[in-house]
Order: C-alpha cells, then sequence, then structure tokens
C-alpha cells in the first residue's frame, strides 16, 4: 500500500457506512412489510419516521429521558395509528380495487398534511435529541466509533433481527408471510387477511415510529427530511429485493457504504443523489434486486 | 407417381416451451401446432397451465425456453400489443373491460390499435364497424352502456368483441363460458363458431366439455404443465390418462 | 368543436385577457393571476400523465425547476430574448421527461410514481451544488427596460406571456385528449394488461405522454425567474408546486382538460385569498386536506359530480 493511502479515511468511511446501513435498515424494514409484503405504497412511510422522531425529541427535552427507551416505550401509539391509516385506506381503495393512483396520492397527501403540520408545531429549525452517550466516541486505532451512531445501529439491527423473528417464529407472523405470497388462498382457508395486513401495516408504522427516535439521536431533524428519505427507503427495499427482510438489511448496508464513501470523497451534499441513483440504476437494470429471486 | 402431400404451414408453433416462477414450473416443454382456421380445445385440470400458456403465445409472459412461431415467424421476443398486430388475439378469463367507457368506445379501442399499421379510421367508419361487430354479438342495444355495469355475460362478449375487432388470424378464447347459464353459453359458442367464417382460427379453452365436444376439430390436454394427449376429440375423451387426471382431481 | 376551432377560441379568449388586463391598475392582480396561471399550466400538464394515463407524476417540481434554471442559464451565458428562454426551457424539461419516462415506464406505475419524487431531491442537490445558477445563494434575473408592444410594466408582460402560455396548454392537453393517443391512454388508465392485449403500444404512448407533460410543466417555470428578479432553489422546487400538481386536476376532475383548469382557477384563488390573511404554512395544510378529503370520497373530482349529476337527470 502506497504511504499516502488514505487509510484512516477510507476505515472511518467503512464503519461509518456500516452504522448508517444498520439504521437505514430499520427505517426501511416498514416499507419492506407495507410495500414488499402487502404490496400498499406506503410513500408516507418517512413522515411516520420523522413524527417518531419529534415525539422522541418532546419527551427527551421535557424529561430528559432517553429518546431511544421513550419511542420504544410508545411504539404502541404508532401501531394504533398505522391500524387506523390502513383501515382508511383499505375502506376507500383496496376494497374498490383502486390502489395504484389513487391510493398513492392519498399516502403523498399524508406525507404532505404530517410535513406541513409538524413545521406548524414545530418551526423549521432543526431540532436533535440528546442522549447519555451523544458525546462519547469510542476510538479504535484510526477509527471513530461515535456512541450516537452505535447505539442506534445496534437497536436497529435487534430490532430488524426481532421483525424477522417475529415473521418467521410466530403464528401471527407467519400469517403475514402468507399474505404477502397468496392472500386468495388463505382467504379461501378462512383466514381474515384483512386482520392480518392491518397488523402488519401497524407493524410497519410501529417501526418507522422508533426507527425516528434512532434518527434524531444520529442527526439533527427538520420536517422536510422526510422527502428526502423516500428515495432512500425504496431504493433499500428494491436492492434487497421486495419483501425479504435480510434482503433490506444488505440493501441498506450496501446503500450506508456507498453514500459513505461520496460523502467522504466529494461531499456531504451529494449523499441524497445516491440513493435514488442506486434505485434508478436498480429498478433499470436488476429490478428484482441485487438479491431477488 | 410419389402421393404430392400438401403441407400447409401451421399458423401457429409452440414448440418446447418451458415457463417456470421461482421454484415451479408452470409449463415443461409444451408442444402445440394450430393449422389455419382450426378450431382447437385446450382442456386440463385447474392449474395445469392453460392461463400461463395463453399469456406466453400472447406476449404477456416470456417463456424460459422454446419457441413461439406464428405465420412462419418467431414472435417470442416481440412484445404483446405487436403480437396483436400480426393477428393473434385474446380474452381474459376475468373479463377487463375499459370501465370508464362505454361498450362501443371499447370497441373502438381496439379498431384503432388493432390493426397492423396505424389506421386512422374516420369517426363514421369506425362506428359502423363497431356496430357490425356489436350486433353479431348481440351488444348492439346496449352500445351506449357504460361498459363496468355490464352482466357477466354481456361482459364476455365484450371480450370477444373486443378480440374480433382487432381482425385476429388466431382467437384464444380463454374460459368465455365459465360460470354462465346453458342457453348463455350456446350464446357463446355460435360466436366462436362464426369465427369459422372469417377464416380464424380459434384456440378454445374450457372446462364445460359439451361445449368443448361440440366445438373442437381436435383437443389437446394439459396436466401439471405438459402436454398429455393432443388428438380426436372422441379419442381424447376415451384416453385412459386423460380420464384419470380428470378424475384424479 | 373541432381542435381547430378549439384553439381559435382559446387564444382569442388570451388574447381578451391581455387587452383587458390593460384597464387594471393594481398591481396586485397582476401578481396574484401569475401565480394561479402557473398553476393552470401545471395543473393542465400534469394531469396528460396523471389523468389521462394514471401514471402519478410527484415530481412536478423538478420539472418546474428545470424551466426555471434552464432560464437562468441562459440568462448568464447568452442573454436573449425571453420567447428563446421558454423554447429551451420547454425542451429541456420534455428531455428530462423523455428519460425518466424512459428509464422507469416500463415497471409499474409505483415505480415511475417514487422515481420522480426522488427526482425533485436529486434535482435539488444538483441546483444546489451548481455555482454558474448561484447554488443556494439563488440568482439575480434584472427584467428588461423595453417593453414590447407598449406595455408599462414588466409584470404585464410576464402575464401576457403566462396567459398565451396557459391557452397553448390547454389547447394541447385537449388536442391529445380527443385524438386516437388520448383513448390509447384512457385505455392504458383504464386496464393497461387489456390495453396491451388490443394493440395498443403501451410503453411507447406513455413515454410521448410523460414528455409532453414533463416539458408544459417546464414551460410553467420558464419565466419564474423574472416573476421575482431572483430565483433560489426552494423558491423554484417548492413543494406548493408538487402538491398542487396533484390537487387541482383531482379536486377539478382527471378525466378532461376542464377538470385542471377548474382545479387551478377554484384552488388557485382560495390559496391567494388564503396566503394573504391567514399564512402560507396553512395555505399549504388547506390543500394537503382537501387533496386526502378528495381523493378518499370524491374521486372524480367536480366535473365527476356534475357528469354523475347529468347522468342521474337522464
Amino acid at each position: 500500500m502506497p504511504a499516502d493511502f488514505p487509510t484512516a479515511l477510507v476505515l472511518n468511511a467503512v464503519v461509518a457506512g456500516l452504522l448508517l446501513g444498520g439504521f437505514y435498515a430499520a427505517v426501511s424494514v416498514g416499507v419492506s412489510i407495507s410495500f414488499g409484503m402487502l404490496d400498499v405504497v406506503n410513500i408516507a412511510h418517512p413522515a411516520f419516521v420523522i413524527l417518531g422522531s419529534y415525539i422522541a425529541y418532546l419527551v427527551n427535552d421535557r424529561t430528559g429521558f432517553d429518546p431511544i427507551a421513550a419511542s420504544i416505550v410508545l411504539s404502541p401509539l404508532f401501531f394504533a395509528l398505522g391500524m387506523l391509516i390502513y383501515r382508511i385506506y383499505y375502506l376507500c381503495f383496496e376494497k374498490r380495487g383502486q390502489e395504484s393512483l389513487r391510493g398513492l396520492a392519498f399516502f403523498f397527501g399524508i406525507l404532505f398534511i404530517t410535513e406541513v403540520a409538524l413545521v406548524l408545531v414545530f418551526g423549521v429549525d432543526y431540532r436533535m435529541a440528546r442522549s447519555a452517550y451523544s458525546d462519547t466516541t469510542w476510538r479504535l486505532g484510526p477509527v471513530d466509533f461515535p456512541m450516537r451512531l452505535v447505539v442506534p445501529f445496534l437497536v436497529s439491527i435487534a430490532m430488524v433481527i426481532g421483525v424477522q423473528l417475529f415473521l418467521t417464529h410466530t403464528f401471527f407472523g407467519r400469517a403475514v408471510l402468507a399474505v404477502a405470497q397468496d392472500a386468495l388462498a388463505l382467504r379461501l382457508m378462512g383466514v381474515n387477511t384483512f386482520r392480518v395486513k392491518e397488523f402488519a401495516f401497524a407493524l410497519s408504522i410501529a417501526t418507522a415510529g422508533v426507527a425516528g427516535a434512532f434518527l434524531i439521536v444520529i442527526q439533527p431533524v427538520q420536517p422536510s427530511i422526510g422527502r428526502e428519505y423516500i428515495g432512500l427507503v425504496f431504493a433499500v427495499c428494491v436492492l434487497g429485493g421486495m419483501g425479504s427482510i435480510w434482503g433490506t438489511l444488505a440493501g441498506a448496508f450496501v446503500l450506508g457504504l456507498a453514500e459513505s464513501f461520496t460523502s467522504t470523497f466529494f461531499g456531504p451534499s451529494w449523499a441524497p443523489a445516491v440513493s435514488f441513483g442506486l434505485l434508478l440504476a436498480t429498478l433499470a437494470f436488476k429490478p428484482a434486486g441485487l438479491f431477488g429471486r | 407417381m410419389e402421393a404430392a402431400q400438401e403441407v400447409t404451414e401451421p399458423l401457429l408453433r409452440v414448440a418446447g416451451v418451458t415457463k417456470r416462477f421461482g421454484g415451479f414450473t408452470a409449463l415443461d416443454q409444451v408442444d402445440l401446432v394450430v393449422a389455419p382456421g382450426e378450431r382447437l380445445g385446450l382442456i386440463g385440470p385447474n392449474g395445469s397451465g392453460k392461463s400461463t400458456l395463453v399469456n406466453c403465445i400472447a406476449g404477456t409472459l416470456r417463456s424460459e425456453s422454446g419457441r413461439i412461431q406464428f405465420r412462419g415467424r418467431d414472435i417470442g421476443r416481440e412484445p404483446a400489443f405487436k403480437r396483436v398486430h400480426l393477428g393473434v388475439a385474446r380474452t381474459f378469463q376475468i373479463p377487463r373491460p375499459f370501465a370508464s367507457m362505454s361498450v362501443i368506445d371499447n370497441l373502438r379501442i381496439a379498431l384503432l390499435y388493432g390493426g397492423k399499421a396505424k389506421v386512422t379510421l374516420d369517426a363514421g367508419r369506425a362506428t359502423d364497424e363497431a356496430m357490425h361487430i356489436l350486433g353479431q354479438v348481440g351488444l348492439a342495444a346496449k352500445a351506449d352502456t357504460m361498459s363496468g355495469g355490464l352482466t357477466q355475460v354481456d361482459m364476455r362478449k365484450l371480450e370477444l368483441a373486443r378480440a374480433i375487432a382487432a381482425k385476429p388470424a388466431l382467437l384464444i378464447s380463454d374460459e368465455a363460458m365459465a360460470g354462465l347459464s346453458a342457453s348463455e353459453v350456446d350464446d357463446i359458442l355460435a360466436l366462436l363458431f362464426g369465427m369459422k367464417e372469417r377464416g380464424v382460427a380459434v384456440i378454445m379453452i374450457e372446462h364445460v366439455m359439451r361445449a368443448v365436444m361440440k366445438f373442437s376439430e381436435r383437443i389437446a390436454v394439459l396436466v401439471a404443465g405438459r402436454k398429455i394427449a393432443d388428438g380426436d376429440p372422441h379419442a381424447i375423451v376415451a384416453n385412459p390418462d386423460v380420464v384419470s387426471a380428470y378424475l384424479g382431481q | 368543436m373541432s381542435n381547430r376551432a378549439f384553439a381559435a377560441v382559446a387564444f382569442a379568449s388570451a388574447l381578451a385577457l391581455i387587452a383587458a388586463s390593460q384597464l387594471v391598475t393594481n398591481d396586485y392582480y397582476f401578481s396574484a393571476a401569475y401565480t394561479v396561471l402557473q398553476f393552470v399550466i401545471l395543473a393542465t400538464a400534469w394531469n396528460i400523465l396523471g389523468g389521462y394515463a394514471g401514471y402519478v407524476n410527484f415530481g412536478s417540481a423538478a420539472f418546474f425547476a428545470v424551466g426555471a434554471y434552464s432560464s437562468v442559464f441562459l440568462y448568464k451565458a447568452a442573454h436573449p430574448p425571453l420567447i428563446v428562454m421558454i423554447v429551451t426551457g420547454t425542451l429541456a424539461a420534455g428531455l428530462l421527461g423523455l428519460a425518466v419516462g424512459y428509464l422507469t415506464l416500463r415497471m409499474r406505475g409505483v415505480f415511475f410514481a417514487i422515481a420522480t419524487l426522488a427526482l425533485s431531491v436529486v434535482l435539488y442537490t444538483f441546483v444546489v451544488n451548481w455555482d454558474y445558477v448561484g447554488g443556494a445563494r439563488g440568482a439575480y434575473i434584472l427584467q428588461p427596460r423595453d417593453l414590447p408592444f407598449g406595455l408599462k410594466r414588466y409584470i404585464q408582460v410576464l402575464y401576457a406571456a403566462m396567459v398565451l402560455m396557459a391557452a397553448f396548454a390547454l389547447v394541447v392537453a385537449r388536442t391529445i385528449e380527443t385524438s386516437a393517443i388520448g383513448r390509447g391512454l384512457a385505455a392504458i388508465r383504464d386496464d393497461e394488461l387489456a390495453a396491451e392485449c388490443a394493440g395498443v403500444p403501451t410503453l411507447r404512448l406513455k413515454i410521448l405522454a410523460a414528455t409532453v407533460s414533463g416539458a408544459l410543466m417546464g414551460m410553467a417555470g420558464t419565466t419564474f425567474p423574472y416573476y421575482l428578479s431572483y430565483v433560489e432553489p426552494s423558491a423554484a422546487f417548492n413543494l406548493s408546486y408538487a402538491v398542487n400538481s396533484i390537487a387541482m386536476p383531482l379536486i377539478g376532475g382527471m378525466m378532461s382538460w376542464l377538470g385542471p383548469l377548474l382545479g387551478a382557477l377554484l384552488l388557485g384563488t382560495v390559496q391567494q385569498v388564503v396566503q394573504v390573511t391567514v399564512s402560507s404554512e396553512w395555505n399549504l395544510m388547506i390543500v394537503g386536506v382537501l387533496l386526502v378529503v378528495f381523493v378518499t370520497l370524491a374521486p372524480n373530482g367536480i366535473m365527476g359530480w356534475v357528469e354523475a349529476w347529468k347522468r342521474r337527470r337522464k
């Protein structure tokens, strides 16, 4: 290796990319369920993430409670919200077979209303949550491990693995996987597919709310950030092959690394372009995803 | 002197077509030949791959391997709309009308786009042709009705009318008689028989055996993605493999 | 009414509006009208792909901004007359529509929609990093001193341009709608698979619609830098353009050229009032709520109500 090879730079970019990737997986696992398995194009998913960020911020700001712990405690609220949204969606769109155009416009409206509401309540200033570990950074040789990235990373991975285990090892989880494969067959067997789908969608929103807390620990948040994450979230899901949690994890790491390297060597303002570029490239050349069947 | 054997080029030749969905093989090395103007019945238990075969011929699915030739030309790589222009028309098992349009406007789409070249039919001629076809299928009185509100049998007739409007050489009718009453079945049967006068070959996919027997000059049988029999209708019906395939269900 | 007659009526009305506006002394009218006309063009353009073909474009702001920033680029590079800027911006945006359409319209409509959403973010990044057109700081465009046709203030020139462009957009939309292409697009919207199997070249028609739609949305943006003599990325990429392009056709009715016009005039006027009396955030909130309410309860919009009422009267 030549003497001026930027080892430290590369190593840090790799670490940052992996840590971010874990977080991106947490943000995207919900879409993997709602879009990959239920075929509901919830482009408002990032709006619920940002909502989760602000709620975690509020609790943290007022009580000093750890934001991530708070979001986990409050996740049933997001679960209930998800159930409500799915019911409206189902009543107005899925039943009538009008999912495509109208469903998209519906979720876009939700995304939009959420952003504007947050602006009205919180304003456009950046907010960030502070944890006990926010200022701590471990150093291992030339590599930095900022705790504000590491802790969300660990909890993200735990959440994603938790979702996967839930889907494959519990009765309701397996019902969700079955619905993704063949809803008609299930209905013929007498399973209430509406309940199953409602549960799955609610789960996806709950993960969004929790992921929001991760976000606001990692970086400052303002209401319009949600729109930047749409490309990212769908890029991760498409890269990973839809409906596969492990695929989502892999796709998230790929994206995290790509963004990290772009940020390090070309500047951070180009990062949003990376996810879109990857998404377009994948859709154009390998639409089944890197790991798709 | 040698007996000169006249071999007419088949209209459709399906050779060794295989289609897989993930780990599931829907079609396994299927061969099929249809002569011009022939009436072929295609039968088989549910899930045997009949609709998949239709989709491969019509172009809405790409097969993994095998060849599909129409009028001697390889159409396996052509998009579905091109195959319509070449002369392949199909109906859908569950009717797919253009719900925001009236019955006659549904036909106008096929008249405008179903032909080989971009034909700009002036409004008058298009209406005349559309009404003529609607008259033949018995929907003339409902020309201005919204297609979304038709009865089942009328929707099946509209499917067929739309396919006819594309002036095909081969018409694939996918279970057009499913769930219809006896007299409605006869209506549809009469329509399909009418294709003979136009010189249109028909592949009829049905479970209504009496219609299949009445209609077909030849019957092919698909079971679990494989063609297990192909020939004279009465021989097919007596074929023990065919009988057990159906009874075994 | 034939398309030629419609075009004649449209342009005659446009000229009449321009002539009548000479009597108006309050500049506020021109400002408000400029904004409403922007929306008329955007909504009409959006509807060519969204309403006629059923493919939702969430990135109207991106196309609008391409029109705006191509004007800025030309201004800095060559300072050509306004008409050159308009034509160039329209072509540039059309090219973008062609490119995005070609890449993503071969997949499900969902992926096209997501691509357009992400498109806005990416183009915004490009523009913010492009110093020649001002980057994040924005660019200053000075309004010309010599005004054509004896008009007194430049905002009147802009108004006239917008009225003519609105008429043009309406003529284009109606021509497509009543042509064989329009019927093909409607078939695609109703059932794309059935359309393909009826011989409709679905991909070709979709790409055509995306190109024309994108071009006209860009056209709406070409005069924008002159409006305030200043343009910066967050104004050109304003979320209001994205949501209004969808809400206006939805509320007016997506099946014909009249719906977007109606929706733009109604909703545009309401927004001008709310913006002045309440705030721009509440304005956006109202539009968002109206969008959700209409899409769930009245998806065929006002024209849909009219059609249903007419049918019931028969």
